[in-house]
């Protein structure tokens, strides 16, 4: 009944004061979304911040000399490398060990294989806490204490990304890896020529959420990388707040230091991060 | 992606017709040698990721429970205890505290994310100018880090010189001491974690919104249905999926909430905001407990899968699949 549908189309016009409204709320919300990102950069440049008891909006005398502290006399640089590099290396890793497994759960049956992958997937529920004492034993057992590589071990695998690629490898159609197996593929060839370029999407997602995790994760590497030489970000964050109790100026031009990688990653790659956890949502 | 799209790599009609090749995909009777090359492939594909999960996560997983049933400092030799740690910790009243702590960090953040999550879906929802940037904006906090927020928050909460407490003056209200204050230390983590988290919710409740059918809205308002009687008759029940999603997932976040409570406030003042993690940590790297610790890190872990599968079991009185 199509005069039927024109009738009842969405009246999604609300009533003009509603609208108002409307955006005055979601505009005021993100402006108080905001609000810490810009009092983070304007504590940053205001020298002093913290000591005096009438914080101002606009700083009286704006430097750069906070970021100047944080990396005078402290393997600061380095630690913003040790981060990069663990990021890097955490996300390539993981794309490999996840594409891997998701075209075997995906492409290649084998007896037990729901078993296998529902083990697989029990291990995203155990909380890293339960881990901490015997992997920390275990590392100390193998002598990386102390090393990017015992930073690193624990998050070569991640059931996360296995679920996220079996997912989408699911949709691309049987049909172009039978054609590609009629023409002589082996299992290689279809894996690199067919499914990679297939889920490419997907890959993108996975290669944020492995940046990401490794960028921000606290836990493991607190305990593992003790050296301060080895610290990331994020540790040596929350030991220059122990260090500077009242230089919030320079407690801030740290994290606006580890802000911004994020921030360009997820300006560059927005639409991906998004849909990301919007689709995880979905069944 | 699509089949009516097919790649170069597709072969044209005549091969898709020629006779079956020689080697079929799978196929049971396949000489030995091809079998062995098959089990091959799938170690091949397989193992780069089951022996980092092996060794990392289920090794020391089942090396935790072990543990737990000895005494051990991590430095001497593992003494034998049976049950005792598990015993000693259900008798100690600080077991009961951290676990109350981090259900009280949970009743206080769920509802704040739900519900603002739920508005900002809703508003988002509507044909809005620049709704991807608002969006974008909201999710913001989300790619940041957990110290980042807590030490901002620190920033923003700090009781003399923090720019809240300084707005609360100018209007003649004197505000709390927040993270110095045993009573407010909690409440503190909780509205930065909202913060944080109030993005990610939303972009899910958002999904599951745009999910819904819009005939089932054009169908209740040909039989009359105000705006209030369609969210509580169609919108909230077409969404109970992804409210369950954001439930299970804020649920199994909340009881490992650690990283804002050690940047924020070290579990003070004064134990008031010690959670259970933080006491798995200090057990371990501080009181030299690790057996103790293993313990209480598979008590938490018991409950969180309790808590799930209780949930899980529980959906079918309220959550509706279309």
């Amino acid at each position: 009944m199509p005069e039927n549908r024109v009738l009842a189309s969405r009246p999604a016009r609300v009533v003009r004061p509603a609208r108002v409204a409307l955006h005055l709320v979601v505009v005021v919300g993100a402006l108080a979304m905001l609000f810490p990102f810009a009092w983070t950069v304007i504590t940053s440049i205001t020298p002093g911040a913290g000591l005096t008891l009438r914080p101002s909006l606009w700083p009286q005398d704006p430097s750069l000399e906070a970021y100047a502290t944080l990396f005078a006399g402290r393997p600061f640089a380095r630690v913003v490398l040790n981060s990069a590099g663990l990021a890097i290396a955490t996300t390539v890793i993981q794309l490999v060990t996840s594409a891997t497994a998701a075209y075997a759960f995906s492409r290649l049956p084998f007896r037990g294989r729901g078993v296998v992958f529902a083990i697989y997937l029990a291990t995203m529920m155990v909380p890293l806490q339960v881990l901490i004492v015997p992997l920390f034993a275990e590392l100390r057992a193998f002598g990386l204490l102390n090393t990017y590589l015992g930073a690193l071990l624990p998050s070569f695998a991640s059931a996360f990304g296995i679920f996220l690629l079996r997912q989408a490898m699911g949709q691309v159609p049987r049909e172009l890896d039978e054609a590609a197996t009629l023409d002589g593929a082996g299992h290689g060839r279809i894996f690199f020529s067919i499914m990679l370029p297939n889920i490419r999407p997907a890959l993108a997602t996975l290669t944020i959420f492995a940046f990401m995790g490794s960028w921000n994760s606290f836990l493991w590497p607190l305990v593992v990388l003790r050296d301060p030489e080895l610290q990331t970000l994020p540790i040596a964050l929350a030991g220059l707040q122990g260090q500077y109790t009242t230089a919030w100026d320079v407690v801030m031009a740290g994290s606006v230091i580890s802000i911004l990688p994020m921030l360009a990653l997820y300006l560059l790659a927005q639409k991906h991060v998004i849909q990301g956890v919007a689709n995880s949502g979905i069944k | 992606m699509s089949i009516l799209t097919p790649p170069a790599i597709l072969p044209d009609a005549t091969a898709a017709a020629a006779p079956r090749p020689v080697r079929p995909a799978r196929r049971a009777g396949r000489s030995r040698a091809a079998r062995i090359r098959y089990s091959l492939t799938v170690l091949a594909f397989l193992l780069p990721s089951a022996i980092p999960l092996g060794l990392f996560v289920l090794g020391p997983m089942i090396a935790a429970a072990w543990i737990s049933l000895h005494d051990w400092n991590l430095i001497a030799p593992m003494r034998f205890v049976g049950v005792d740690n598990f015993a000693q910790l259900l008798a100690d009243p600080a077991t009961g505290e951290v676990f109350l702590h981090t259900v009280g960090y949970i009743v206080g953040y769920l509802p704040l994310v739900y519900i603002g999550g739920l508005l900002l879906a809703l508003a988002l929802n509507q044909s809005l100018r620049g709704r991807t940037l608002w969006r974008g904006i909201y999710f913001l906090p989300v790619v940041t880090s957990w110290i980042v927020v807590a030490i901002v928050w620190r920033w923003l909460l700090n009781p003399s010189t923090g720019i809240v407490n300084t707005a609360l003056a100018a209007v003649g209200v004197d505000g709390p001491g927040w993270w110095t204050d045993p009573a407010w230390a909690m409440p503190s983590i909780v509205i930065a974690s909202a913060w944080k988290d109030l993005g990610f919710v939303m972009v899910i409740l958002l999904a599951g919104l745009q999910s819904i059918n819009p005939d089932l809205y054009d169908a209740a308002r040909v039989d009359g249905a105000g705006a209030w009687r369609r969210l509580v008759s169609i919108t909230l029940p077409m969404l109970s999926p992804s409210t369950f999603f954001v439930v299970v997932i804020s649920l199994i976040n909340g009881f490992q909430v650690f990283d804002q409570v050690y940047a924020m406030t070290g579990g003070g003042p004064g134990g008031a905001s010690q959670v259970v993690v933080q006491q798995i940590y200090d057990l371990t790297f501080r009181y030299g407990a690790a057996g103790e610790a293993s313990a209480l890190s598979w008590m938490l872990f018991a409950v969180i899968l309790a808590v799930t599968v209780a949930q899980i079991i529980g959906q079918k009185r309220w959550v509706h699949y279309a």
